[in-house]
C-alpha cells in the first residue's frame, strides 16, 4: 500500500484537505474521499466528459488528473453551481428545455457549459457544439442541451 | 530540472514523466504501465509557457494545447502548428494535453508532430549529461518508443521565426469532424521569394508509418517552383511514395496512401495562401 499524500486545495471556494494515494485520480478523491458525488465516472479515459470540473479556470476531465495535482489549486465542481436552493441559469434552462433524460452526463455538461459562458458569453450554436464535443450524452441527442445552453447564455447576458 | 533527471535516471524504466496526463492516466488506469515513480514536470518553470525573441519561439514542453492556441503571437507565426495542437481531443483534453506529451507518447498518429516537423521545430532534451537539442523528427523511433536515453526528458521546443512570405498548415483526415484519431495527417511549411518562387518547403507526415515522418522528397518537389499544379502533383506523389501504413478499421493501406498525397496537396495550398498573405 503506497503512502498517502496530504493535499491542501480549494473546492468550490472553500479550503479542503484530503489524503490520497499517488494513483488516485481527482475524480476518485472528489467522489470517494470528499463525498462530492455529482461528478460522474463514465469512461475513466477522458472521452465522455461526465467527470468535468474546472481546475484553475480550465475545464478538465477529473478522471485524467491525479488527486495530488490538486495541491494549491482551485477546483470547481457541479456542487458549487447552485447557490442553496437557487439554481444556476444553466441548471434552470436544462430543466425547462428537458435537456436531460437519465442525467448521468448532466453534471459534466453543466460544468462544461459554465466554463464556456465564462469565456464566451455569446457563443454561436457551432461554438457551443464544438465546445461540448467532449461531453457525450446517449439519451437526448444533444439538440435540447445546445438550445438550453444558448437560452441560458441569452438570459445571463440580460436579453 | 536536476531532481527530475536524477529521479528518471535512478528509476530507469520504472519512472514516468507526467505532463498533461491525458495519455499517462489512461495507461495507468488500464494497467498498461505500472510505474514506481511518477514525476509531475509541470511544476518546473522551464517547462511552462511561450517565449519569443529575434530568433523565434521557445515553448515549454508541458504547456497545454489550450494555452498555446490562446497565444496570439505564436498562433499568428505558426498557424499550422497551432491548428494541429488544437485538434488534439476535446476542450477538456485541450486544457491538459501538452506538445511535449503528444511527442513523447510516440503515437504514429499524433497530430502535433507532423506539423512540428514541417515547422522545423527543435526539441530541447534534458538529461544527466546536460541539455541537448534534437530535431523533432529524431525523437519517435516506433509506436510508443523514443530515442530519449536514460534520465532524459523533453523540456521544450524551439521554433524559428517564420521567414518572410512563409506559411504553414496541418490537415488530418478522420471519418467525422471531431474527437477521432488521424487516419492520415500532413503538415506543410513553405516560403516564397519576392517573385513567388518557393525557396523552402518541409512536409511532415503522420499515421501512415510506424513513426511520424519528414518527407524530404515532397519538400524538394516544391522548391524552385511557383507551386503550380505540376509541383503539387509531384509533392503528392512523393508523399504517397513514403507511406507504409497499416490496414485497420479506420482505413486500408491503399486508401491511406492515396489520401496522404491528397492531404499534402491541400495542406500545401493552404500554406501557400498564408505565405502570399504574409509579406513581412
Amino acid at each position: 500500500m503506497a503512502t498517502k499524500h496530504h493535499v491542501t486545495t480549494t473546492v468550490n471556494g472553500d479550503p479542503a484537505e484530503f489524503l490520497c494515494t499517488p494513483e488516485q485520480t481527482l475524480l476518485d478523491v472528489l467522489r470517494d474521499v470528499l463525498y462530492l458525488t455529482g461528478s460522474k465516472e463514465g469512461c475513466a479515459s477522458g472521452d465522455c466528459g461526465a467527470c468535468s470540473v474546472i481546475l484553475d479556470g480550465r475545464l478538465v476531465c477529473s478522471c485524467l488528473v491525479l488527486g495530488v495535482e490538486a495541491e494549491g489549486r482551485d477546483v470547481e465542481t457541479i456542487e458549487g453551481m447552485a447557490h442553496g436552493d437557487e439554481l444556476h441559469p444553466l441548471q434552470q434552462k436544462f430543466l425547462e428545455h428537458a435537456a436531460l433524460q437519465c442525467g448521468i452526463c448532466t453534471p459534466g455538461f453543466l460544468v462544461a457549459a459554465k466554463a464556456l459562458l465564462a469565456r464566451n458569453p455569446d457563443p454561436t450554436e457551432t461554438e457551443v457544439r464544438y465546445w461540448l464535443a467532449g461531453n457525450l450524452c446517449r439519451c437526448t441527442g444533444y439538440d435540447k442541451i445546445v438550445r438550453a445552453v444558448l437560452d441560458a447564455a441569452a438570459e445571463m447576458r440580460g436579453n | 530540472m536536476k531532481e527530475a533527471v536524477e529521479l528518471l535516471a535512478k528509476h530507469d524504466g520504472a519512472a514516468h514523466v507526467l505532463a498533461g496526463g491525458t495519455d499517462l492516466l489512461v495507461k495507468l488506469r488500464s494497467g498498461f504501465v505500472a510505474p514506481q515513480v511518477v514525476i509531475d514536470v509541470k511544476a518546473i518553470p522551464q517547462l511552462r509557457g511561450v517565449e519569443s525573441d529575434a530568433r523565434g519561439f521557445r515553448i515549454g514542453a508541458a504547456t497545454s494545447c489550450a494555452e498555446l492556441a490562446e497565444h496570439a503571437a505564436f498562433s499568428a507565426a505558426w498557424p499550422g502548428v497551432v491548428e494541429a495542437l488544437h485538434l488534439i481531443g476535446s476542450t477538456q483534453i485541450q486544457g491538459r494535453a501538452t506538445a511535449g506529451g503528444n511527442l513523447c507518447n510516440a503515437s504514429p498518429a499524433a497530430d502535433s508532430v507532423p506539423a512540428m516537423i514541417a515547422a522545423g521545430a527543435i526539441c530541447q532534451v534534458a538529461g544527466p549529461g546536460g541539455e541537448r537539442e534534437v530535431p523533432v523528427e529524431k525523437i519517435v523511433t516506433g509506436p510508443g518508443r523514443t530515442s530519449l536515453g536514460r534520465g532524459e526528458f523533453v523540456v521544450g521546443f524551439r521554433l524559428p521565426k517564420p521567414l518572410p512570405r512563409s506559411g504553414d498548415a496541418y490537415l488530418r483526415l478522420i471519418p467525422r469532424t471531431e474527437m477521432d484519431i488521424a487516419v492520415v495527417g500532413v503538415g506543410v511549411s513553405l516560403a516564397l521569394d519576392e517573385k513567388g518562387v518557393c525557396t523552402h518547403a518541409r512536409v511532415g507526415l503522420g499515421a501512415v508509418a510506424p513513426t511520424p515522418l519528414l518527407v524530404e522528397a515532397a519538400g524538394k518537389a516544391l522548391v524552385g517552383t511557383r507551386i503550380d499544379d505540376a509541383a503539387l502533383a509531384a509533392l503528392a506523389a512523393a508523399t504517397s511514395a513514403v507511406c507504409k501504413p497499416i490496414d485497420d478499421k479506420r482505413g486500408t493501406v491503399a486508401y491511406r496512401i492515396k489520401v496522404a498525397g491528397v492531404l499534402a496537396r491541400r495542406a500545401a495550398a493552404i500554406a501557400l495562401d498564408r505565405a502570399r498573405g504574409r509579406n513581412a
